[in-house]
């Protein structure tokens, strides 16, 4: 299929690709790794009326450590982040869910960025940032996770709001990403991570509701001494998934007691 | 005849080196100074009555050149598209199916009106711009539910929704067997629809220049001859006139086989229009629209001894048509005639009904009705099996057709040239370490593993002709097949085959036949198939397994009728007795002086020259046409080992072990690559791949290949494979089909593995796709 017709403009630089967003107005989006919203332009099912491409925006592509924090620029892609030492070195868990995330076509083009602000509920990143109280800065403000993800495909961002960088806490303890597919490129059916950090566990989960789900009933249950297979018996608390081809409601939600389980006793093996 | 250096050796594919490196001509490759791109409109409804098509804006948007919709067909295109006419006989009811809808929309994405613009572009707007005005009518999705004679009808003009019920052998056939029986045991088996997703979709540029009336297609079909046959017809041109290329084919599986709609109104429209003309599918339009595989279902019922001997079955098929009866449909019935597969029978009952649906046609998809007829009996065999608490391999070994027994005439009639079971079996139970996975599976059963062990002893029916038994169900078309060998003046070798290749390799298999045969280097052959500009008058295509069996042999007989005149003409020249002359190496030489010779490239140039025999013609060329007695009859013993996750309700396949039996092998390397393709097509059906339509609404939700799941190299186990060799006594080189083998065994294999896993759970049968959602929910219920 071919998209219907649309504008393209190149950014250099922040500033530019804010201000043409400005100038074509809401129907406009940005354009990082693509993997994404070419499919849907392809189908039809997007038709913006036009794409600023932040692909030259050459600033936006880094991997900072800055004390306690680790800084992804927007632009870093998958495969960048997969193979960072420093990524490695002081949240290895993200390099983990980087090297699950699609195939190597997706994992050489998709961007950090792209994932946050497409919010799709099988995303895997989106996950990391809820569960860890990542900051989601943008080229206005600085936005809590808790605060970003707000509906399907929907965030906080403001339509000329552009996505520059995402903060990670350091967390190098235990960790484990269990992502439940058919074939290793597929989305997630579910996403479990588990990660250990300031003496707690942080347990997220990935496409079991409209937005990422931090599992807070686990979490407290391991902190009050729980065993995991006893603790993930929470990790369904609360959940209300929608079904889909590969999984019934019910699945989902026993998935999500099943991965906890195993995400938590595989990092306790890391 | 030279001694034999190619036949049988690895050689590498000759069309690789091309193809992988991006040099192959696709259909997308081909264009002409100024064409035009054609956009269907599509109907989005399953099933709707067409008020009124406005197409005032699109015609008049930009780079639009014309909108055309079934009435400026009328006078262009006659007829229905074709049908076998198999089932004329009883046939119930088989629509009429014009390539263009007028007034009543049957299918989701069934063409309303064709749209052609200066660009791809332009083309894909100005479909978007055709305005249809559409009364929904309730869409007939449940094949259960449209057979019954209350149900909604699929074309409103309809009796009701069967296109045929015919049974091939009554109950009284079986009723001796089902009165003996001591254990008789029932399932119903779910074939589910999958669309065939070839890697390049199909694709059609037409170029019609009236001062001639001479038709040019470039399209990605599986047998172009065909093509010509029928769109000729239907658009009163002469046959001659029309001519059909097919170069590189990016996959098929069969569902390039039959004429689409398409293919009819490109052309016709290059003649309204008086301009070349292209479209090339989209895959949204292939995976929506592509004629689908299987979509079936089977009750079955099986009788036995407590001894394990099988005596009869009953089984009926009752097949999803879809809204059109597709011109091969009829030809998935075979899965009634080859349901006792390896065994032997006092009795088998089958009836076939044709259900239509508001739903894409189905037609042949890899194995078409053999994969069927496999995983049906081979779940049936495994039921008994278990019912009586027996061996899986022991209850085979009991029921096999015999060696001794072949020729043998099976229940339906067909007569099975050639096998040895039992061998296959015994090698892949070797292979897969078959008693010391049965200690494992029991120790682990302790553990609370789920692993299981899955059998197929699969056979197969292929290599159509002959004649005697395809024209009558094809309307007079026999599949044979023909072949023509040119030797040029200096001793390279043209060789055009009616067959035609979309992954199989015959540039490679077909050479190392003519190279041995002539005793020249395979670089001198070229092997030419894909035009119906060229060569042989008639050609049969590609599809059920048939190429080598069929067509390799008519390019061998071919290649035997040019050494036979430049044998005599190199007796001549040797100035030797024809029958004193040998021929070796790519030698004739004297009997006794093998210093006094010619090769076969000095003969070719004296045929062209001065000086020949009284009564020979110059040149050295020969046709020949190739209609075989009988088909021939692969087999094969196929073992897998899973394990099913019980929380997750995941299967992962720990091995998979595939021994087959083509007969004699002209290349190994191809053999393998075809098993290792057709296993994992019928993993791909067993575990992943599924048309899912909603029954309300009747939309395909498996629209896109993120929804419908293709498994890729990720999924699949590494394959163990050998080969026993039974040769064919049906042809001189001793040869049997294999392309289709792997997927007529591997879906058995591997459901089989998986019930045998879930035995101590109390399950018997799973369904396909058993994913893990399926799984989950059975496990789950059983444990209730």
């Amino acid at each position: 299929m071919i998209p219907a017709a649309f504008e393209y403009a190149r950014a250099s630089s922040v500033e530019e690709a804010s201000k043409l967003l400005n100038k074509y107005g809401e129907d406009a989006k940005v354009l990082a790794g693509g993997h994404s919203l070419i499919p849907l332009m392809r189908l039809r099912l997007a038709q913006p009326t036009a794409l600023v491409d932040i692909n030259g925006i050459k600033e936006l592509d880094h991997i900072k450590e800055d004390g306690n924090k680790l800084r992804i620029g927007a632009l870093t892609r998958h495969v960048t982040i997969q193979s960072s030492s420093v990524v490695k070195g002081k949240l290895p868990l993200l390099a983990e869910v980087a090297g699950e995330v699609g195939d190597n076509q997706v994992r050489n083009m998709g961007t950090m960025g792209g994932v946050i602000a497409h919010a799709d509920a099988a995303g895997d990143y989106p996950t990391l940032a809820l569960m860890l109280d990542a900051d989601i800065v943008t080229n206005q403000r600085t936005i809590p996770a808790h605060d970003f993800f707000k509906d399907l495909f929907t965030t906080a961002l403001g339509p000329d709001e552009i996505v520059t960088e995402v903060v990670f806490p350091v967390a190098n303890g235990p960790h484990k990403y269990v992502k439940f597919r058919r074939r290793l490129f597929d989305w997630a059916i579910v996403g479990v991570a588990a990660q250990k950090m300031n003496g707690g566990w942080r347990i997220g989960l990935t496409n079991v509701g409209v937005t990422p789900v931090r599992a807070n009933a686990v979490e407290e249950a391991l902190k009050k001494g729980a065993k995991p297979e006893e603790a993930a018996e929470h990790a369904s608390d609360g959940l209300d998934p929608a079904g889909d081809l590969r999984a019934s409601p019910e699945y989902k939600k026993h998935l999500a007691r099943v991965l906890t389980k195993r995400a938590i006793q595989q990092a306790q093996g890391t | 005849m030279a001694v034999s250096q190619l036949v049988g050796a690895r050689v590498k594919r000759r069309e690789d080196p091309r193809l992988v490196t991006g040099h192959g001509h696709f259909t997308d490759d081909f264009t002409r100074v100024g064409v035009a791109h054609v956009a269907f409109v599509r109907s989005p409804h399953p099933h709707a009555l067409i008020k009124k098509i406005e197409v005032t804006e699109a015609s008049k948007a930009d780079g639009v050149v014309a909108v055309y919709t079934a009435r400026d067909f009328k006078g262009q295109l006659a007829g229905t598209l074709p049908a076998l006419p198999v089932f004329v006989a009883v046939k119930k009811y088989v629509p009429e199916h014009f390539p263009i809808a007028e007034r009543e929309a049957c299918y989701q994405g069934e063409i309303v009106a064709v749209v052609v613009a200066e660009t791809k572009a332009q083309a894909a707007d100005g479909a978007n711009m055709v305005d249809v005005d559409y009364e929904p009518l309730p869409a007939v999705i449940n094949v259960e539910k449209a057979a019954q004679p209350n149900s909604d009808k699929v074309h409103i003009d309809a009796a009701d929704n069967i296109c045929w019920d015919l049974p091939f052998a009554g109950n009284e056939v079986s009723e001796a067997a089902f009165k003996s029986a001591e254990v008789v045991v029932k399932e119903r088996i779910h074939q589910q629809r999958l669309t065939p997703t070839p890697m390049e979709t199909r694709g059609v540029l037409a170029d019609y220049e009236a001062y001639d009336k001479r038709l040019t297609m470039w399209m990605s079909t599986q047998n172009p001859h065909f093509i010509r046959l029928f769109v000729s017809g239907a658009m009163g041109l002469q046959e001659s006139l029309v001519r059909v290329i097919s170069a590189d084919v990016g996959g098929g599986f069969g569902s390039k086989i039959s004429p689409y709609p398409e293919d009819y109104l490109v052309p016709a429209v290059s003649r309204l229009l008086g301009r070349p003309v292209k479209w090339i599918e989209s895959r949204t339009e292939s995976v929506q629209n592509a004629y689908a595989g299987r979509g079936q279902y089977y009750d079955v019922e099986v009788a036995a001894k407590k001894d394990g001997t099988l005596l009869g079955m009953r089984v009926t098929q009752y097949l999803d048509v879809g809204a059109y009866c597709a011109p091969f449909s009829a030809f998935q019935t075979v899965a009634c005639l080859m349901a006792g597969g390896a065994y032997k029978w006092q009795g088998i009952s089958s009836r076939t009904v044709g259900v239509l649906t508001n739903k894409v046609p189905t037609d042949p998809y890899r194995g078409a009705g053999r994969p069927e007829a496999t995983h049906l009996v081979e779940r049936m065999v495994d039921l008994v099996a278990r019912e009586i608490g027996m061996d899986p391999v022991a209850i085979r070994r009991k029921n096999f057709i015999q060696p001794k027994d072949f020729p043998f005439t099976q229940n339906f009639g067909l007569v099975v040239d050639s096998g040895d079971y039992e061998k296959t079996l015994n090698r892949a139970l070797e292979l897969a370490g078959y008693d010391q996975l049965r200690k494992q599976q029991v120790e682990g059963r302790k553990h609370g593993k789920y692993m299981g062990i899955g059998l197929s002893t699969w056979i197969e029916l292929c290599g159509f002709g002959p004649s005697s038994a395809t024209a009558p169900a094809t309307g007079g078309i026999a599949l044979s097949e023909a072949a023509q060998v040119r030797v040029m003046p200096t001793g390279s070798v043209i060789v055009y085959t009616g067959t035609h290749a979309h992954g199989q390799g015959h540039e490679t298999t077909f050479s190392q036949i003519v190279a041995d045969t002539l005793g020249v280097p395979m670089e001198s052959v070229d092997l030419r198939h894909g035009d119906t500009g060229e060569g042989t008058a008639m050609g049969y295509g590609t599809a059920g397994s048939r190429s080598l069996s069929v067509g390799g042999v008519a390019i061998s007989r071919a290649s035997g009728k040019v050494v036979d005149k430049a044998r005599k003409l190199a007796a001549h020249i040797l100035e030797a007795a024809e029958e004193d002359v040998v021929f070796d190496q790519g030698k004739f030489h004297v009997k006794g002086s093998p210093d006094k010779s010619k090769t076969f490239g000095e003969v070719a140039f004296a045929a062209y020259g001065a000086g020949l025999p009284e009564g020979m013609e110059q040149g050295l060329e020969a046709v020949a046409y190739f209609d075989p007695p009988n088909l021939v009859w692969p087999f094969g013993a196929h073992v897998c080992v899973v394990e099913v996750d019980p929380e997750t309700g995941a299967v992962e396949i720990q091995k998979y072990v595939a021994v087959d039996d083509c007969g004699n092998i002209i290349n190994p390397t191809i053999v393998e690559g075809q098993i290792h393709g057709g296993v994992t097509q019928g993993i791909g059906q067993a575990l992943f791949e599924e048309m899912i339509y909603d029954e309300e609404s009747g939309q395909l939700k498996t629209g896109t290949l993120i929804d419908y799941s293709v498994p890729t190299a990720n999924e699949i186990p590494n394959l163990i494979t050998d080969n026993t060799v039974t040769p064919s006594p049906t042809n001189e080189l001793g040869v049997k089909g294999i392309g289709e083998a792997g997927t007529i065994a591997a879906s058995a294999a591997v459901i089989n593995a998986i019930s045998d896993a879930l035995t101590p759970l109390g399950i018997k049968h799973v369904d396909m796709p058993a994913s893990p959602n399926r799984l989950w929910a059975q496990i789950k219920e059983a444990r209730k």
